[in-house]
C-alpha cells in the first residue's frame, strides 16, 4: 500500500466514526478541516452501497465463480462491483430460460403485451434512479441521459403493442394447388442469447431484449462492462413487472469469456450479436452457432444508430415460421 | 478436522452381530443395543464429501460409471409393455450417438412388466430388477408378499426390491419384520433380494441404522434408500449411514452387502458425490455396478448430456436425449 493511501484511510476513518454517532453529536463534529466538516453532515447516513448481481431464473445470485469487477463512471471514478459472470453462469442461465420457454411462448400474445407495458410503467416510475445511473455510467449531461431514459421507455411500449400484432404481418394464407387450406404463421425460435452494446447503457440493452421476449423467445443477456449498471437496475424493473422467472436472464461480464460458451450451446436458438464489436470474434461465434442451425442476428457494420426507429427487425429476427395444412371439408 | 468427524459417524464400541438372530429377545437387543447416531457429525461428514471436486478425465469416468450402475426405474401406474420397451432399448444403449457409451446395470419395473423386459433385454447383460412385496407401501399379508416375490420370480426377474413393513418396524415388532425379510429371500431363489428401508418414513437416523442392520442380519444382498414415493427419499447423510452399517456388518461377519440409493438423485454432481461417498467409506471394492446402484430415471438423461458436454466441449441440450 502506498503512503498516499495510507494517508486517505486515516482522513477517512474520522469521517467515518463520526457517521456512527448520534445526530446531536454529529451537529458540533470535531473534525477540524472545513472541506471534512461539510462532508460529515452531508453524509450524516452511512452511505448504502447497492450490490449489483446477476439475474437468473428470477432470482439475484452472485456469480457461480464468486469473481467481481469494478465498473467505473466515465471520469475513471469508482462506482460499484458487479458480479463477473462465468460461463457456468450461462448454463444454468440457459436451463433457467429453457424451463421458462413453455410458459412464456405459450402466454397470449396480449398477456406478453401487457407484461411488456407493465415494464415500461415500472420504468416510469424509477425513471429518476435511471437518468442518474446512466449520467454516471456514460458521464453525459443530464437532459441526455433523461432522453436515453424516455426513449428505453418508449421502447418497451412500442415492443408492447406489437407482441399481438407481428402475427399478422407475418402470417399468410398460401395458395397451393390441392384441397387444403396452408396456413403459414410465425412462432418463437426458443432461446436466444443476447450481446448487448455497451452504449447506449440502457436503451441498447432494451433494443436488444424488449423485442426478443415480445414474440415469445425467452433470453440470456450479456450486458458488457458498465452498462452493467443500468442493465442490473432495468433486472429488478423486470423481476417486479408480472415477467415470469427466467424470461430474461441478465449476465454482467465480459463478451469475450461468456460468447463462445453460449455460442456453442446446443440448447441456445439464437444470437443476437449486437454487443460483439470485435468482427473476428463475431465471425468465431456465428460459425460456433453454425453447428445447431442457430439464427444469427449480426453486428451492424456502421455504428448502430440506437435511438432511430426501431421499426420490425429485431421482432422478426428470431423467429421461425410454421406451415400447416389442413384438408378442406367436401 | 476431518478425523474427528469420521470418528463421530462411527460406533463406539463394534456392534457384535453373532447370536443376534438367534431369538426375538436377541435380536431386540442387538438393533436397539446399537449406538446412536450423531446427527450433526453425520450431515458434517456428508457435506464435507460432497465439496470433492471432480474434473476431466476422473468425471468422465465417474459418469460412465454411473452410467453402469444405474437402476433404470419406471414404476407408474400407467406404465405399458410399449413404455418399458422403450426404455429397455434406452437401458441397452443409453446414447445411440455412441457405441462407447456403457449400458446401464439394469432396468427395474412392477412384477407385471417383468417378462416384457426380460424378453427385451435377452443377451444384453442389462438385468431386470422387479419392486415386490406390495411395493410401495409393504402393507399386505405375507402370503400375498410371497406370491408377489414368486411372480416377479418366475417371470423372470434377476434381482427382487421388497419394501419392508414400516408400521412393523416403528412398532417395534422387529422380528416380524426380519422373519418376513427371511421369507422373501427364500423365495427369490437364486435371485438378489435388495431390501427398502424407505427411510423417509423412519424419522430418525438411528432407525435407519437399526434398519439397515435388521435387513442385512436377515440375508439382504442389497440395502436400499427409498422407494421414491415418499419425500424425501436418498439423501447423502442416510447414504452415508448406511455405507457405514455395510461397512461395519462386512467388518464384523465378512460377507460383502450392496446399496442403493433410489430417488431424488437427478444430476450428474449429486450421482459423483455419491461415488465419492462410496469410495471414502467403503473403498474401491464397492465402486462396481455389482455392489452399487442408483435406482433413478431422470439422472441418465442428465449423465448423458454431461458426458456430450466432456466429448465436445459443447453445452448440451435436452432437444439431444431422450424424453422419458
Amino acid at each position: 500500500m502506498s503512503d498516499k493511501d495510507k494517508s486517505a484511510k486515516k482522513t477517512a476513518a474520522p469521517a467515518k466514526a463520526a457517521a456512527k454517532r448520534t445526530a446531536a453529536e454529529v451537529a458540533a463534529p470535531e473534525v477540524t478541516a472545513p472541506a471534512e466538516t461539510a462532508t460529515a453532515q452531508a453524509t450524516a447516513r452511512l452511505t448504502v452501497r447497492k450490490t449489483y448481481k446477476l439475474y437468473i431464473g428470477g432470482a439475484f445470485p452472485r456469480s457461480e465463480s464468486g469473481r467481481s469487477y469494478e465498473v467505473a463512471s466515465a471520469d475513471g471514478a469508482f462506482l460499484a462491483n458487479a458480479a463477473l459472470a462465468s460461463r457456468k453462469d450461462a448454463r444454468d442461465a440457459v436451463v433457467k430460460a429453457r424451463s421458462a420457454f413453455s410458459g412464456w411462448s405459450g402466454a397470449t400474445a396480449y398477456l406478453r403485451g401487457q407484461i411488456l407495458y407493465r415494464v415500461a410503467e415500472m420504468l416510469e416510475g424509477r425513471r429518476e434512479q435511471f437518468v442518474a445511473e446512466v449520467r454516471s455510467v456514460e458521464g453525459v449531461t443530464e437532459a441526455a441521459a433523461a432522453a436515453q431514459v424516455d426513449a428505453a421507455i418508449d421502447r418497451w411500449v412500442w415492443y408492447a403493442g406489437w407482441t399481438d400484432k407481428i402475427g399478422q404481418i407475418r402470417s399468410a394464407a398460401n395458395p397451393v394447388s390441392g384441397p387444403f387450406w396452408n396456413v403459414s404463421s410465425p412462432e418463437p425460435s426458443g432461446v436466444v442469447a443476447l450481446f448487448a452494446p455497451e452504449r447506449p447503457s440502457l436503451l441498447g440493452v432494451v433494443s436488444v431484449l424488449a423485442p426478443a421476449i415480445a414474440v415469445g423467445n425467452t433470453a440470456v443477456l450479456v450486458a458488457p462492462d458498465s452498462a452493467a449498471l443500468p442493465a442490473i437496475s432495468l433486472a429488478e424493473v423486470l423481476a417486479t413487472s408480472d415477467l415470469p422467472g427466467g424470461v430474461v436472464n441478465i449476465l454482467t461480464g465480459r463478451a469475450a469469456e461468456l460468447g463462445k460458451p453460449l455460442a456453442d450451446h446446443l440448447d441456445v436458438d439464437g444470437l443476437d450479436l449486437a454487443g460483439i464489436a470485435d468482427a473476428d470474434f463475431a465471425v468465431e461465434l456465428e460459425r460456433a452457432a453454425a453447428e445447431n442451425l442457430k439464427r444469427v442476428l449480426r453486428p451492424a457494420a456502421a455504428p448502430a444508430d440506437w435511438t432511430g426507429h426501431p421499426g420490425t427487425t429485431r421482432l422478426t429476427a428470431f423467429l421461425e415460421t410454421k406451415t400447416v395444412w389442413h384438408p378442406i371439408g367436401a | 478436522m476431518t478425523s474427528s468427524i469420521q470418528a463421530a459417524t462411527q460406533p463406539h464400541s463394534d456392534p457384535d452381530p453373532s447370536g443376534a438372530a438367534a431369538t426375538e429377545a436377541t435380536l431386540r437387543r442387538f438393533l436397539l443395543g446399537l449406538p446412536g447416531v450423531d446427527k450433526v457429525g453425520l450431515e458434517a461428514r456428508a457435506a464435507r464429501l460432497g465439496t470433492r471436486s471432480i474434473k476431466t478425465t476422473a468425471k468422465a469416468a465417474g459418469i460412465d460409471l454411473a452410467i453402469r450402475m444405474i437402476d433404470l426405474t419406471t414404476l407408474e401406474g400407467a406404465d405399458t409393455p410399449g413404455k418399458v420397451r422403450s426404455l429397455c432399448a434406452k437401458a441397452r444403449r443409453p446414447d445411440p450417438s455412441d457405441p462407447a457409451c456403457p449400458s446401464t446395470a439394469a432396468v427395474c419395473v412392477y412384477p407385471d412388466m417383468v417378462a416384457v423386459a426380460k424378453e427385451q433385454l435377452v443377451g444384453s447383460g442389462v438385468r431386470v430388477a422387479s419392486v415386490a412385496t406390495a411395493f410401495p407401501s409393504g402393507r399386505a399379508s405375507l402370503e400375498v408378499k410371497l406370491a408377489d416375490t414368486a411372480y416377479a420370480v418366475a417371470a423372470g426377474a434377476d434381482e427382487i426390491d421388497m419394501v419392508i413393513d414400516r408400521g412393523a418396524f416403528l412398532s417395534g415388532r422387529l422380528s416380524e419384520v426380519f422373519e418376513e425379510i427371511r421369507a422373501v429371500k427364500a423365495a427369490c431363489g437364486s435371485a438378489h433380494l435388495k431390501v427398502i428401508l424407505e427411510t423417509g418414513e423412519l424419522a430418525a437416523y438411528d432407525n435407519v441404522r437399526r434398519a439397515s442392520w435388521l435387513a442385512m442380519l436377515a440375508g439382504a444382498d442389497f440395502i436400499k434408500t427409498s422407494t421414491g414415493k415418499v419425500s424425501p427419499a436418498a439423501t447423502l447423510p442416510v447414504t452415508l449411514l448406511m455405507l457405514e452399517a455395510v461397512r461395519d456388518y462386512t467388518a464384523q461377519t465378512g460377507r460383502k452387502v450392496g446399496m442403493k440409493p433410489a430417488g431424488g438423485i437427478r444430476t450428474s454432481k449429486d450421482a459423483l458425490k455419491y461415488l465419492v461417498t462410496v469410495n471414502e467409506t467403503l473403498g474401491e471394492g464397492w465402486l462396481d455396478p455389482d455392489w452399487f446402484r442408483f435406482g433413478a430415471s431422470s439422472l441418465l438423461n442428465d449423465l448423458l448430456l454431461q458426458r456430450q458436454k466432456l466429448a465436445s466441449g459443447r453445452y448440451s441440450g435436452p432437444n439431444y436425449v431422450t424424453v422419458d
